[in-house]
């Protein structure tokens, strides 16, 4: 757009928002606060990301002033208006951020030197304040705090008053080093699997945590690879955007099935802590993907998602277990695995039957109250006879498959038998989404009457998307009982099925990509209800860090991380339509007459 | 046989006659427009016949069977396919999708066929896609090409509206109900409309239902016109005979009907 009013003498241009920075200044001082008296500096102060420089402890403190400095300094820009010419006193408004940030752990330490407040608090430790001292004096700490923060403040101030490539080039730079190193279990794994131990032994500390010279050969790296790849990623690239659609869907296809075969191939050079976790990882994008076509495609707000993982996983332990209490036949996981699919399935009709009535907040409350209920009754004396009750059941045989048991003391068969029952999700998301059905359930989404009076059975409908999303979950519940081994109505959680669907929110809903980065991000790195993510320094911190990431994703990203174009539109319509209008795509009520 | 028979049909809500002993029919082939004031009950009636509200008392027959008790998507299934008074698209969805989705009824491919790509279901596909092209050609270039794969969202007004009318006929109804067709559109958009509604007879085979305040619109395009008025119906006959009766004249506040005054207000 050109602009309209590069003329600075007709518009006044207006200074820093003053009230805004301080505003910024004073939740950041609140955050690291908060922070601090949650105990995350203490609890995470055993992870190093670079040795002996930077830990995971400080970095919970260190990133507020910095990205609040940045977002406080950032504004909007409205199209065809001149952005405001930045000067010097921009960095100072970032220092008094980044100032006011710090206050918040200096105020912090003078409260602990002077009162004793353990009792309600109880992360408030001498340990808090040894650490906020850096193991010298509070006054010393305290001195050190307001320069550092007042230094990052600065810094992320002058993000907006450095050249655009500079700053990118600083996120890469930050965002690779922190990411290499929060990686550093899958990451070794992977690299010892192909026989670099040298390399890992290079770039990683002994005990956890870059290097130093480690983090600057990475940083250079993340720099250097752009400069080097970018351009011929970008020719390639418009290359297959200007294939003919035929070739395009060729390149797809083969790019598909080559990333597939690596998938599968990929298991076998990494070692067990990985694979496991990996592995929770699929049984969540199974879970994920069958509560993506209720929630996301159906727009079935369905929070008892988990118990149709019990059922899965109950009715498997009774088919295959000798130990099954009642009855106990000891089928083969495969036909077991039929059994449980079609029990998953009526029990889903049988659930979804009356709740499907309802709509919005009371189909929701009602789903959540089923998902309890399922796991009361395995967990009830009245049919222990059957599931064991509190003592659950055990002994569930691993999967046998000819060549080798898929059990859980083998990670990787597990891991590979989840990546078959993945692709079998994401293979029927996407047949049934672009299908009558798909289409059926997403405009039910849209406006469930109208849907109804365009001829939608919409009662049918939506049973069907509960029965699929069962049957889904079903195949996850099957596989955790024969990967764990035994299975107990602990497991079922309601805050399993709260997971599951911040996994779909965050992911992206009603995008099967997303929902597979979202499990990936949110199980793989910070760990699923009970599984340990990568960071398993941050299993206390779990629920804090999910619930902050869902706020922020709402207010800020509400699409998701990896959106589906429909809810985008969604969501964001008023700008869809701007652009269009923008674009000229927008019709106005036009003067063509009739063909 | 008439097409469409409604005996002595009353909705009551709470204490209100929102429709009271209305007695209707609508030969096959016929194009009768509903007129009357704001709150006169036309939009409740549509909602009737089309499944959305139960009738207190009376019954509803269309080609000799009875709607009564019957879902919405029953009655669409039926043969009646209606559109609404305040637009309602499914806005996120593009627009060949709107009417593909509205073929839902006619079609019966379920997951079995998607899931394995069979044959049946591939061909019922492509022939979904063809029938709602073909639907949307109706209203010549403004719904097909480059806006067939556009969100429903970016239309105009007057094109909601018209795919409103193209979803309905994507239902493969018999007997179409048009809730306001041409509200908020300019003289030239309606006067277009007012011809391609008289297609919809000729060349689709449809009977047509309308409710309309536009009074050209009405005049220009039906056999038959009914007024109602709280809940009852007080005149019907041709436009003339229609447009004359002091019943009539009264409902509209006095106001001599057939001019181009009346039509000012929409509810």
């Amino acid at each position: 757009m050109t602009a309209i009013s590069n003329d600075p003498s007709i518009y006044e241009t207006p200074g820093i928002n003053w009230r805004r920075q301080i505003r910024f200044g004073l939740i950041g001082a609140l955050s690291t606060a908060f922070i601090s008296l949650a105990g995350m500096p203490v609890g995470l102060d055993g992870r190093s990301i670079i040795q002996p420089v930077l830990s995971m402890g400080y970095l919970s403190l260190l990133w507020v002033p910095f990205v609040f400095a940045s977002i406080a300094g950032s504004e909007v820009v409205l199209e065809g208006m001149a952005e405001r010419q930045r000067s010097a006193r921009d960095l100072w408004a970032g220092a008094l951020v980044g100032l006011g940030s710090s206050g918040g752990v200096v105020l912090l330490m003078i409260l602990i030197q002077n009162f004793d407040l353990r009792d309600p608090l109880v992360n408030w430790s001498p340990q808090l304040l040894e650490l906020l001292s850096f193991d010298r004096s509070a006054a010393f700490g305290m001195v050190i705090w307001l320069v550092l923060g007042t230094f990052l403040g600065f810094l992320g101030g002058s993000m907006h008053v450095v050249p655009q490539k500079f700053r990118s080039a600083t996120l890469t730079v930050c965002l690779s080093v922190f990411g290499v190193s929060v990686l550093e279990t899958f990451l070794t794994d992977l690299l010892e699997g192909f026989g670099l131990e040298g390399l890992t032994d290079l770039v990683y500390y002994k005990r956890g945590g870059l290097e130093v010279l480690g983090a600057v050969a990475v940083a250079a790296l993340a720099l250097a690879v752009p400069l080097i790849a970018g351009p011929r990623v970008a020719r390639v690239k418009t290359q297959v955007i200007e294939m003919p659609s035929e070739e395009r869907r060729r390149v797809n296809l083969a790019l598909l099935a080559v990333s597939a075969a690596l998938l599968f191939v990929l298991p076998f050079f990494l070692g067990k802590i990985t694979n496991e976790l990996l592995a929770n990882v699929g049984l969540f994008v199974l879970l994920a993907l069958g509560l993506n076509i209720v929630v996301g495609l159906a727009g079935i707000l369905d929070l008892g998602y988990v118990a149709f993982f019990a059922v899965g996983g109950y009715t498997t332990a009774v088919l295959t277990s000798p130990n099954s209490p009642g009855f106990s036949p000891e089928l083969p996981w495969p036909v077991a695995l039929i059994a449980v699919v079609i029990l998953t399935g009526l029990v889903g009709l049988f659930i979804g039957a009356p709740v499907i009535r309802m709509r919005g907040d009371y189909l929701a409350i009602v789903t959540l109250g089923f998902g309890e209920i399922i796991r009361l009754l395995f967990l009830s004396d009245w049919l222990s006879g059957w599931f064991g009750g509190a003592q659950g059941i055990t002994n569930i045989p691993g999967v046998n498959v000819g060549i080798a048991t898929v059990k859980g003391t083998d990670p990787r068969s597990v891991f590979l038998l989840v990546l078959v029952f993945c692709g079998i999700a994401i293979y029927v998301s996407w047949r049934l989404e672009n299908s009558r059905l798909g289409r059926a359930w997403m405009a039910i989404r849209e406006d469930e009457d109208v849907a109804e009076a365009m001829g939608v059975n919409t009662t049918n409908t939506k049973l069907m998307a509960f029965v699929v999303g069962a049957v889904l979950a079903s195949f996850s519940g099957a596989i955790f009982s024969a990967k764990v081994g035994s299975i107990f109505p602990t497991s079922f959680l309601m805050l399993v099925s709260i997971i599951i669907l911040v996994v779909v929110i965050v992911g992206g809903m009603g995008n099967i990509t997303g929902v597979i980065v979202g499990a990936l991000v949110l199980i793989g790195v910070l760990g699923g209800p009970k599984q340990p993510g990568l960071l398993q320094e941050f299993s206390q911190f779990k629920l804090l860090i999910y619930g902050a990431l869902l706020v922020w994703m709402m207010l800020k990203r509400p699409e998701g991380l990896v959106p589906n174009v429909r809810r985008t539109r969604e969501l964001h319509q008023e700008e869809f339509l701007q652009d269009a209008w923008l674009k000229g795509e927008i019709d106005t009520d036009d003067q063509e007459g009739t063909a | 046989m008439s097409m469409l028979e409604i005996k002595d049909l009353s909705v009551t809500f709470g204490g209100l006659h929102a429709l009271k002993n209305l007695d209707f029919r609508v030969e096959e082939g016929e194009i009768v427009s509903v007129i009357g004031p704001n709150g006169a009950g036309k939009t409740t009636f549509f909602n009737m016949i089309s499944g959305m509200v139960t009738p207190t008392s009376g019954d509803i027959f269309f080609e000799g069977e009875s709607l009564l008790g019957l879902d919405p998507s029953q009655v669409t299934e039926r043969g009646i396919a209606r559109t609404f008074q305040n637009v309602r698209l499914f806005a996120n969805m593009t627009i060949l999708e709107n009417v593909m989705v509205a073929q839902h009824c006619r079609t019966d491919q379920k997951v079995f066929g998607a899931l394995f790509q069979t044959k049946a279901f591939k061909s019922e596909e492509e022939a979904i896609r063809t029938y709602g092209e073909e639907v949307l050609s109706f209203f010549g270039s403004r719904l097909t090409g480059y806006r067939l794969d556009q969100p429903a969202s970016v239309l105009s007004y007057a094109n909601r509206r018209r795919l409103e009318i193209a979803r309905a006929m994507a239902t493969r109804p018999r007997l179409l109900l048009l809730d306001e067709p041409v509200a908020g559109m300019n003289p030239r958009e309606s006067a277009e409309l007012t011809t391609l509604i008289g297609r919809l007879r000729t060349e689709w085979g449809f009977t047509v239902v309308m409710i309309e305040h536009d009074m050209s619109v009405v005049r220009d395009v039906s056999d038959r016109v009914v007024v109602l008025d709280h809940g009852e119906t007080i005149a019907q006959g041709s436009y003339e005979d229609v447009a004359n009766d002091p019943q009539v004249i009264e409902a509209y506040l006095g106001r001599p009907v057939g001019s181009e005054e009346i039509p000012g207000e929409s509810s």
